[in-house]
């Protein structure tokens, strides 16, 4: 009986083990190497991490990350997400199924091909989508990449994340039962007030939910950033994670891209148990599990 | 519930203008969209208007392109990253959500404790050990490093989702097996796992279309043009091509991305399906 439960398990397991618990345990012990393309294990204490305090682009990096995390949390990922939710599900269905459908293309779009749409929208010659509507009001092109590298990075992230957002926040607002609608409405409410009397209270654990999760996510994803500037210009967009990748794939120090990772996955986690604080998330653990169907 | 006049008018233009600010918000994904459909069968667009159609955009496929490997090859090589992520995501998560949705065994709240705390380290900050793993065991430029990465990575999240659909499925089921004369294996391979089907089938596409979509490992990973995928296919032209071609760029680009919007479109069914039917505890 026993041994079956670990047959079921064994291949999952061994996988797992060898492709992400080692490399967990790796990345922390690397992080005191200062391993290079020689691959030579030359342990040096907290040197990385001291390397790391001192070094001059950190700042930058550090408040690049901020800047992109929050800034397209705040305005897709949550502030989007929720405005799609509210207007689709208070529109008919056919509608509103329409737009979430389309808002989930993006998320299952290849990653390049979904950068190469927003190369072309902020493309600096007259050829990009904005630009084009610049010459039709007779303005010069403008060189995007250069001039907003930054809200061009989150606003392509955004039209990713807010899907994930959105999904949640609909379901969340379908479930609320009807009566509550029907009895607002009987009252003489407006949209307006039953959205913010009704709808959001409701959703509220929903909302904090994604805004822990999403925080977490967006903290770490460098993939879209990479496609599209790649970090620069000079810089400008290099967050955390972009940096530690660029240590480590293109300056080759791999000890100090370890140390770089630590810390990110620190910063994770610190996020984590502040939101788990300040939105009183064990309240909601502790709430009894109601089976809806 | 009677509603006056003016009530009535008042949800349709409210209504109305709800479709208009959706519109609007959604424009750069409608526009993105028509302009990569449109412009890779187009010589040079005016705005939206194509100046003149043309194949030429794909000739990628027909005739070798200087400098890149040949396209089929490419695509196969995709295609098998996806193929074999999803087929070893779909067994195995579909073993291990069993496991732990039905035996009680010792260590069982520990391991399941043990898999969300692996998530606290997420693949990206992994990349540094995963690059000394493969390493370690020569998988560096070689397709199934990448695959056993890949599923490696997003199996314990899918043992999760497998763990509920099980959850969902009455234990009489497995009962009435037993009492048939069949093993606890034989139980889950001809009675469960039939019923499990719709998890297996989400796991599926979902670990189908980000084994397609693999772009930062094959991007770090992959040395060799006979082992590139379509991911570093077009990131190569988009270097190569943004200022010169966008026609070239836009066809590559649909070219890779049409089996996501086919996946797209079968999803959305199914997902509906999902909610409606399914099975029920």
């Amino acid at each position: 009986m026993k041994k079956t439960a670990w047959v079921f398990l064994m291949p999952m397991l061994a996988m797992v083990v060898v492709f992400f618990f080692i490399p967990v345990v790796l990345t922390i012990i690397l992080s005191f190497t200062d391993m290079d393309y020689r691959f030579q294990w030359n342990f040096v204490g907290f040197s990385n991490f001291k390397d790391i305090a001192t070094d001059f682009i950190i700042p930058k990096v550090t408040s690049n990350t901020l800047i992109y995390t929050f800034a397209t949390l705040g305005l897709f990922n949550v502030g989007s997400a929720l405005l799609i939710s509210l207007l689709t599900t208070s529109m008919p269905e056919k509608w509103g199924s329409f737009f979430r459908s389309l808002w989930m293309l993006p998320r299952l779009t290849p990653s390049v091909v979904y950068g190469l749409l927003w190369l072309w929208i902020f493309d600096p010659t007259k050829h990009g989508l904005l630009n084009f509507l610049r010459a039709s009001m007779g303005l010069p092109p403008q060189n995007w990449l250069y001039k907003a590298p930054m809200f061009i990075v989150i606003v392509a992230n955004g039209f990713i994340g807010a899907s994930m957002g959105m999904l949640i926040f609909t379901a969340a607002i379908k479930a609320i039962p009807i009566d509550y609608y029907r009895a607002a409405l009987l009252d003489g409410a407006s949209w307006w007030m039953i959205t913010r009397k009704i709808t959001l209270p409701l959703i509220r654990w929903q909302v904090l939910f994604v805004t822990a999760y999403q925080t977490l996510s967006l903290l770490t994803s460098f993939e879209y950033i990479l496609i599209i500037t790649d970090g620069g210009p000079v810089f400008r967009t290099e967050v955390w994670s972009l940096y530690t990748y660029h240590m480590a794939f293109s300056n080759y120090r791999f000890g100090y891209g370890a140390a770089l990772s630590v810390i990110l996955v620190i910063m994770g986690i610190i996020f984590a148990l502040v939101y788990l604080k300040l939105f009183n998330f064990e309240a909601l653990m502790q709430k009894p599990k109601v089976e809806v169907d | 519930m009677k509603l006056s006049f003016y009530q009535r008018n008042a949800e349709k233009i409210r209504v109305f203008f709800f479709i208009l600010i959706m519109l609007i918000l959604t424009l750069p994904i409608i526009l993105g969209y028509l302009w990569l459909v449109l412009r890779s069968f187009s010589v040079d667009m005016n705005g939206f208007m194509p100046t003149k159609l043309t194949l030429k955009n794909w000739r990628f496929l027909w005739s070798s392109m200087k400098g890149y490997p040949n396209i089929w090859r490419t695509t196969a090589n995709t295609a098998f990253v996806a193929l074999m992520v999803m087929a070893l995501e779909a067994l195995l998560t579909s073993m291990g959500g069993y496991a732990l949705s039905r035996y009680d065994f010792p260590g069982r709240s520990g391991l399941m404790k043990f898999i969300l705390v692996l998530h606290a380290f997420p693949s990206v900050s992994l990349m540094v050990a995963l690059y000394y793993v493969l390493k370690y065991l020569n998988l560096l430029d070689n397709l199934w490093g990448i695959i056993l990465l890949k599923a490696s990575l997003e199996i314990p999240w899918g043992t999760w989702v497998m763990k509920g659909f099980y959850d969902g499925i009455p234990w009489e089921m497995e009962w009435a097996g037993l009492v048939d004369g069949y093993t606890r294996l034989q139980v889950w391979r001809k009675v469960i796992l039939p019923l499990v089907k719709p998890g297996i089938a989400v796991t599926s596409v979902f670990a189908f279309l980000s084994g397609w979509s693999e772009f930062i490992f094959i991007n770090t990973f992959i040395f060799s043009q006979q082992f590139w995928t379509l991911s570093k296919y077009v990131k190569a032209t988009i270097g190569d091509f943004r200022f010169a071609d966008y026609g070239l760029l836009a066809a590559v680009g649909l070219f890779y991305a049409i089996p996501t919007i086919v996946l797209f479109f079968l999803v959305s069914k199914y997902m509906i399906k999902l909610t409606i039917g399914g099975v029920k505890g």
